[in-house]
């Protein structure tokens, strides 16, 4: 492949005038591109960290000028927020262990073709995918089960998405061979036998795909929070974030300060909050992308 | 003769069948957890939908309800109200707009990406271009509040140039245009991953034949990359088309202001306010049921044209 590459660089590939223009401008234009997506983020995160009196004048920001801290010692003494936090790691590592628990059992047996009813089966997932019973009927479920306003609302409707488990399915399908299971059925093995000591084994990309986007999904999840959870100290991050930001309820105390300290530490919060709680994702997926990329090829594969 | 002959043969099929569930009851214990899901989480739910054809009291339950009379009354009272017509009209505008602007971008990108032969490079724009995506909307919603804002750095730097201050967020003409370029923000670089991986299926033989013939690099792409990935695109345009109905709501809640509710105000929000805030159960079902209704045809009528002319099916 390598060697075929070379080839065809060094021998048929004349770059003509055109060529090198076209290369040109393709180059210039991604990398604005990638500087537009890049650098709000960016501006957020260095406005959490600079006096906002230079914020508010409204000039671009490459680094923190006259670095303030004041908006990270405030956001601590929001209990509101640090309470958020620990919920969002609590619901997002139930969330991930619970369906990992649903997920990778049921592709398991949904790849194996001798599955009887396995069509069957496989279109009662997929239906769901285009029609469901909405927002309504959902909440009165999780009423009815008796899971309102605890951790449990927010973890088990969430517990298989339909999506990871085909995406799940397609990649037993393609990395268990059938001769593998035919072999091991004549030494005597049970299904049980090849999932566990076999089949979880080899799947360790799938697995670390799964919880990939189980964790993302949990982490973000907002909507249902909001539907499914009544206590303001049971809300995960994404609902505190949008009380503090979006709907304003931010006060920077009474401590006898001026009104324009008041508002500049205000203004600085929203930044800092933002910051705080886009940050980890942020920071861990460049080293996760590898099985997320995977995750969306697999699925691909068959859709 | 022929009839038992036939008869023996069902039975011993029907023999052969149950042999052959019972020797996989393992793999029906696999699926146990995601079947339970299944039936809690989306079917239970589905059959909560007759609460649409039903005057429902919580305390009743949904069986000991009364049926609605008529049995449409609720759907009646969604399409007799002024704001059906603006939440239907509201929601389609919303989602096509949707549809038109931001369905190309993912390939136009992962086109031009693919060009880049650099490969220090190309690994770096598109781990770049997946970041937004890993953001929340709440989190999305927040940045766009605090840049857009009346004294945010887009407004600073529009008075700068001599402009005047837009209140981006909260009047309603800037409503969709925001919505949808925060939608495009969030996901070309993901949805770009499914082309990408298309191109890089694509043989190296039809390069070398086009490079041959003297196939320029625009060419290239013109006669080569796009026609070889158009399964991939039409697939997923089927897809998208079956969404159209189920447009993001949180993010339209999100971004609503008491101003732009006159654009902002969708099918999914309206089911959300009226059933949740205020408890209309059963009238929030009939909308809801509505909504899902519309999306489901859309979505059947896509696959069965896509069927018809390509021959591409996602079911």
């Amino acid at each position: 492949m390598k060697k075929r590459n070379f080839l065809l660089k060094h021998s048929y590939e004349r770059r003509t005038t055109s060529d090198m223009v076209f290369d040109a401008i393709n180059h210039i234009f991604l990398i604005i591109v990638c500087l537009l997506i890049f650098y709000p983020l960016y501006y957020v995160l260095i406005a959490s960290l600079t006096d906002p009196t230079v914020v508010n004048t409204g000039k671009l920001l490459f680094y923190p000028e006259n670095l303030y801290l004041e908006g990270y010692k405030r956001a601590l003494e929001y209990p509101s927020l640090t309470n958020g936090y620990v919920n969002t790691i609590q619901y997002t590592l139930m969330s991930v262990v619970v369906s990992l628990f649903t997920t990778i059992p049921a592709a398991y047996a949904l790849s194996r073709k001798d599955l009887p009813g396995r069509k069957t089966i496989m279109f009662l997932f997929t239906f769901t995918m285009f029609f469901s019973g909405g927002i309504i009927p959902m909440f009165l479920t999780i009423k009815s089960l008796n899971i309102y306003n605890t951790s449990w609302a927010l973890v088990l409707p969430a517990a298989v998405s339909v999506y990871n488990l085909i995406v799940c399915r397609s990649f037993f399908e393609s990395a268990l061979p059938i001769e593998i299971l035919e072999a091991s059925k004549i030494d005597g093995c049970s299904d049980f036998a090849f999932f566990f000591r076999i089949a979880l084994p080899l799947s360790s990309t799938i697995i670390a795909v799964m919880a990939l986007f189980y964790a993302t999904s949990m982490w973000n999840t907002f909507f249902n929070a909001l539907m499914f959870l009544q206590d303001d100290n049971k809300m995960p991050l994404q609902v505190v974030l949008r009380n503090l930001v979006l709907s304003n309820q931010l006060s920077a105390g009474s401590s006898g300060a001026e009104i324009a300290e008041r508002r500049k530490i205000i203004d600085q919060l929203k930044y800092v909050i933002i910051t705080v709680a886009a940050l980890p994702l942020i920071a861990i997926y460049p080293f996760l992308q590898r099985f997320f990329v995977a995750g969306v090829t697999i699925g691909a594969v068959k859709g | 003769m022929q009839k038992i002959l036939k008869q023996s043969n069902q039975s011993k099929n029907i023999k052969f069948r149950i042999y052959q569930v019972v020797k996989s009851y393992q793999l029906y214990i696999l699926l146990i957890p995601a079947l339970i899901w299944l039936a809690l989480f989306c079917y239970y739910p589905m059959y909560g939908l007759v609460i649409a054809f039903k005057d429902f009291k919580i305390r009743r339950g949904i069986l000991n309800s009364p049926w609605a009379n008529p049995i449409f009354k609720f759907f009646e009272q969604f399409f007799s109200t002024s704001i059906a017509k603006t939440v239907i009209v509201n929601t389609l505008l919303l989602s096509a707009y949707q549809l038109l602007f931001t369905f190309w971008v993912p390939i136009v990108f992962a086109l031009l990406l693919n060009q880049i032969k650099r490969p220090m490079l190309k690994k770096t724009i598109q781990t770049v271009s997946y970041a937004p995506y890993f953001l929340s909307n709440v989190v999305l919603v927040s940045v766009i509040s605090v840049l857009f804002s009346a004294n945010g750095i887009i407004n600073n730097i529009i008075v700068e140039n001599g402009g005047t201050v837009k209140l981006f967020t909260s009047q309603a003409q800037y409503f969709r245009p925001m919505y949808i370029g925060s939608t495009i923000y969030q996901t070309m670089g993901f949805n770009a991953i499914i082309y990408i991986a298309a191109l890089t299926n694509i043989s190296p033989e039809y390069y070398e034949a086009a490079m041959i013939d003297g196939a320029s690099k625009l060419k290239r792409i013109l006669y080569i990359d796009i026609p070889l990935i158009m399964p991939t695109v039409i697939l997923m345009f089927i897809l998208s088309l079956g969404n159209i109905m189920t447009i993001g709501y949180e993010k339209a809640y999100l971004m609503q202001s008491p101003a732009n509710t006159t654009v902002s105000e969708i099918i999914s929000t309206h089911v959300y306010k009226v059933g949740l805030q205020s408890a209309q159960y059963s009238y929030a079902t009939a909308v809801g049921l509505f909504n899902s209704v519309v999306n489901f045809i859309i979505l059947f009528l896509a696959n069965l044209l896509s069927k018809k002319t390509a021959d591409i099916s996602i079911f």
